[in-house]
């Protein structure tokens, strides 16, 4: 008798606290990768492909799940100190395939050399290249994100990157992205 | 109040259970090496701790000893604690991802620190009663989170330090746990219950 009261009494308590725990699962379930989302968006988004991975996203996924943090071309140091801090490690410094030059570029084709091969407009990842073939090609600056994804496929070297020169009218001027704080 | 504020004291300085009564002793060398971890493991600790204390005095007042059933109290704690642990994870997955990833491993383990059920053992061997049972799980916690976060902030010291070769590492901070144990035994006899 005691023994059949000792197994009700545990299974009782098993099945409230197995209760408890399923809605506690509904009530608290976490929609994807809460990590990834927050590395995504610390990258960025140039969708460059230049860590080797086809976006920001997919990269955000491989560093959630243990990729190098360090393989991010045009997010450069800052980034990769961003992401660091996120993950609670210390910052590597970065790739040594890529170049360490992070200032932001936009890519520049010389007309008078361009074949009109469409190559560079299939490598574009933001479509930021206009022509068609046996014509001219030429970039929109407004949307080239500086990737240099377009300079490899180009068979006559016409594409060339060029630093973007601050200026005071695309110098940010939103002063507080710098967190103020008034020290006693 | 003068009787709380007493146990409260004691349980958190004089009857430590890292360094006097050596329970919780794997997070209490596993979580030590990052200040910051050891700062999450202790907010996951208090908070399940607590809980798990007020949880077990219910059930074994309520359930237990009106059946007859105080053998079980070991078994039915731990399921108790368990159901605690799920709990604290589901939370902390879900409000800070970054805390649930520094924790890793520690957060389920959790359910394994021998602390929490020897909180909720010793609530009924020394028979305190609710709020007695509450500030005790409540004191050990504090107790292990200020011992969890000194030894951490200590450790960060030693990894910059200049340590011989055969002390490096596990070495040392054995030697410092042990050290920090023997400065503990300073509060016997703070408090007399």
């Amino acid at each position: 008798m005691t023994t059949l009261l000792a197994i009700l009494v545990l299974g009782c308590m098993a099945l409230v606290f197995g209760a408890i725990l399923g809605f506690a699962s509904v009530k608290f379930h976490v929609e994807g990768d809460p990590l990834a989302e927050q590395v995504d968006a610390i990258l960025p988004q140039t969708q460059c492909g230049q860590c080797g991975y086809p976006g920001c996203k997919p990269y955000a996924e491989a560093v959630a799940n243990g990729e190098a943090i360090n393989k991010c071309a045009p997010g450069g140091e800052d980034t990769i100190k961003k992401i660091a801090d996120l993950m609670g490690v210390e910052p590597p410094p970065l790739d040594e395939n890529h170049d360490t030059d992070n200032s932001p570029k936009v890519a520049f084709i010389i007309e008078e050399d361009c074949i009109g091969c469409t190559k560079c407009i299939q490598a574009c990842p933001v479509d930021a290249i206009l022509g068609t073939t046996k014509q001219m090609h030429t970039i929109i600056a407004d949307e080239c994100t500086g990737c240099d994804l377009c300079i490899d496929p180009c068979p006559v070297d016409c594409i060339i990157m060029i630093p973007i020169a601050k200026t005071p009218q695309n110098w940010q001027w939103d002063l507080n992205n710098i967190p103020v704080v008034q020290l006693d | 109040m003068t009787d709380y504020l007493l146990l409260l004291v004691s349980t958190v300085l004089v009857n430590n259970f890292v360094l006097v009564k050596f329970l919780g002793l794997c997070p209490f060398m596993g979580v030590s090496s990052r200040t910051e971890t050891a700062i999450g493991m202790s907010f996951a600790t208090t908070f399940v701790m607590t809980i798990a204390s007020l949880l077990s005095y219910i059930v074994n007042t309520y359930i237990l000893t009106p059946l007859g059933l105080e053998y079980l109290t070991t078994m039915m704690f731990i399921l108790v604690i368990a159901v605690v642990v799920q709990f604290t994870e589901m939370v902390v997955h879900k409000t800070s991802a970054n805390l649930y990833r520094l924790l890793g491993i520690f957060l389920p383990l959790i359910t394994t620190n021998c602390a929490v059920l020897g909180v909720a053992l010793l609530n009924i061997y020394e028979q305190h009663n609710f709020l007695e049972s509450i500030v005790y799980g409540f004191g050990a916690a504090v107790g292990f989170s200020l011992v969890l976060i000194m030894f951490s902030a200590m450790r960060e010291k030693l990894a910059n330090a200049d340590i011989p070769k055969p002390f490096k590492g596990s070495a040392i901070a054995m030697i410092t746990a042990g050290l920090m144990s023997l400065a503990f035994m300073g509060f016997t006899g703070l408090v007399k219950l």
